[in-house]
């Protein structure tokens, strides 16, 4: 187990480094000149030339990287070209929008998707499968961002029972508050769950069946246990390893999507600070947000896979 | 299907006789072959005829509803929606076909690479797979478009470079399992190198696996462009997408609703039709998988 975790860190880590190289080189090294695409085409060489000074461009990228790296593990980010603020401050503010979103929509996803695939399986081939099935069909079929809109059409638009976007903020001398904070995130975390779900109860109904035709569930129901304790006692937990791992993989995409989601709600989290980092050329901004993005991604990765070596006892004793 | 699905890869025969009867019959291949061909058909009818000149501004004939002349109304100028979803196909497609095109031809390159070579070059080129799944093609799309800005190209080559290790996992889990194969051993024993078996034997064998990942992948490029196109990354004016249509819709909302339904349906169908293509084609080229199921 020690082994495997071990190897596990190290890839976590090579992970991460390789990342931060690549948004390194993509953003700093490719284009030639940064201080030109923050300044745009009608920049003088003086005023490019003193961007170039002020951030640090006009020393060695490896030194520029080395800094940047050093910095970020010791706590420092360097200061937005917009904003004048550390990129750390700017993107800690918007997780607190973020992080809440993405964790309703992962908790939404893994109730409803699971719960359907279960129901699904256990009712395979008759109507109740035969209409999860479709359904999940038409939810991979259905952009997020989409179905988002479709959302604020109807309970916006229609019904005026929430505003089409925006976000009040968490504390009431704000304005906001806890429930209407949450309110607030719940369309948008139901745009990002629906999707989701959908892939994970195809996901969950063939794990079930597939662990409902191993001969220990034939034992079980042999020595008498009725099918309703067999799934739930011996086939679910069984079953749940594979979804898991799905579930890991999906993370990618639930970050993706918040980002996209965050637009259509005008939710200021991260996915609106990229993009008005984008529109304001803050380099600095796009480079420290998608690091962040991606070590989320890996993060959560190497957090299924060690709770994978957890759950599958098979995975212990080999140190595999 | 999604990345996940990769592991369910498994070799299928090559088409038996009778495919093209087989395939007509199968529920899922022919309405999501029917879909696609509307897909198809829309774009090819685009290139040469529309009701109207799709960027042509009317705006005294602004947010109407539909009519004989308008089909699907018109939008915030006045411009024709039906005209706009029919060219807009257009993005979606060659978006697609392109993103496939690179995740193909690089992801089935290494894929078959590291099945025939095996060792550090086949743990090389997994590690990097599992690499590049961190960066989803929004994170491409989102760092290309702030150095290079926004376009087109930016779109293809974001949804492309996820493509590669999405092809080189299904390439290699399929190759390795022909590699096992007694042919491969007769070819071995008869001297065939391992690069005339990769392109004699093992190529032939994993064709519909990579097929069917096609099709998936291609869905998924549409559903991508898409979403770009909303953000204002991919396609740009004045060239129609479905994807910035909704954009644009979303700022109408009270006045127009349905501007922000049409385009999102256009969406949906495309990509129902080829899930159900590649759903129904697994089932037609690979039997054993589809008894599983």
């Amino acid at each position: 187990m020690s082994v495997f975790l071990l190897k596990r860190v190290a890839t976590f880590v090579a992970t991460l480094a390789v990342a931060s190289l690549v948004v390194f080189a993509v953003l700093d090294v490719l284009p030639g000149n940064v201080a030109q695409v923050i300044l745009g085409d009608t920049a003088t060489p003086e005023s490019i030339a003193a961007l170039e000074r002020k951030l640090g461009l006009d020393r060695p990228a490896l030194q520029r990287y080395g800094d940047w790296i050093g910095g970020l593990l010791q706590g420092r980010t360097a200061q937005s070209y917009s904003y004048d603020t550390p990129t750390a401050t700017l993107i800690a503010e918007r997780l607190q929008v973020t992080l809440p979103l993405a964790s309703m929509a992962m908790a939404f996803t893994v109730l409803i998707g699971i719960s359907l695939g279960i129901y699904a399986a256990a009712r395979q081939n008759k109507a109740g499968d035969v209409g999860v099935m479709a359904l999940s069909q038409l939810g991979i079929a259905v952009p997020n961002f989409w179905f988002a809109i479709l959302l604020i059409l109807v309970f916006a638009v229609k019904l005026q029972w929430v505003s089409a976007g925006g976000f009040p903020g968490w504390r009431e001398e704000d304005g906001g508050g806890p429930w209407a904070g949450f309110v607030a995130l719940l369309l948008p975390a139901i745009a990002l769950a629906a999707v989701q779900a959908a892939v994970l109860a195809r996901w969950t109904r063939s794990s079930v069946l597939e662990t409902l035709r191993e001969d220990y569930v034939r034992t079980a129901r042999a020595k008498g246990l009725s099918r309703r304790a067999v799934l739930w006692k011996h086939v679910l937990r069984n079953a749940m390893i594979p979804v898991l791992t799905i579930l890991g993989l999906q993370f990618a995409f639930l970050i993706s999507g918040t980002v996209v989601v965050e637009n259509v709600f005008v939710l200021p989290g991260i996915g609106r600070l990229v993009f008005q980092a984008i529109a304001n050329r803050d380099l600095v901004v796009v480079r420290d947000v998608v690091l962040l993005l991606v070590a989320m991604v890996v993060i959560v990765n190497f957090v299924v896979d060690v709770l994978y070596a957890v759950i599958d006892p098979r995975l212990k004793p080999s140190d595999a | 299907m999604t990345v996940g699905d990769l592991s369910a890869v498994l070799i299928a025969p090559p088409p038996a006789p009778g495919f093209f009867r087989r395939a007509w019959r199968h529920p899922s291949f022919a309405i999501g072959a029917a879909l696609t061909l509307l897909l198809l058909g829309a774009a090819a009818l685009s290139l040469v005829w529309s009701p109207h000149p799709p960027a042509e501004l009317d705006i005294p004939h602004k947010l109407q509803a539909a009519s004989a002349a308008h089909w699907f109304g018109t939008d915030s100028l006045g411009r024709d929606i039906a005209s706009q979803l029919l060219v807009g196909a257009r993005a979606s497609i060659l978006v697609g076909v392109f993103a496939v095109l690179i995740g193909f031809s690089i992801g089935a390159a290494l894929g078959l690479l590291a099945a025939a070579r095996r060792g550090w070059v086949e743990e090389l080129v997994m590690r990097l797979a599992d690499f590049t799944f961190a960066f989803p093609a929004l994170l491409s799309a989102i760092l290309l478009g702030a150095i290079y800005g926004p376009g087109l190209v930016t779109g293809i080559v974001a949804i492309g470079i996820f493509n590669i290790p999405v092809f080189a996992r299904v390439t290699r889990g399929a190759a390795n399992a022909v590699w096992m194969r007694e042919f491969v051993l007769a070819a071995r024993a008869a001297g065939k190198n391992r690069w005339r078996i990769t392109w004699d034997h093992v190529v032939p064998n994993i064709a519909s696996a990579l097929i069917v990942q096609a099709t998936n992948q291609f869905a998924t490029a549409i559903i991508a462009e898409a979403a770009l196109s909303y953000l204002g990354l991919g396609t740009q004016p004045p060239m129609p997408s479905w994807g910035r249509m909704l954009n644009e819709a979303q700022t109408q909302m009270f006045q127009a609703p349905m501007l922000a339904v049409y385009p999102g349906l256009a969406i949906v169908l495309a990509v129902l039709g080829l899930n159900l293509m590649g759903d129904g084609l697994r089932d037609l080229l690979d039997p054993k998988l589809a008894r599983k199921r």
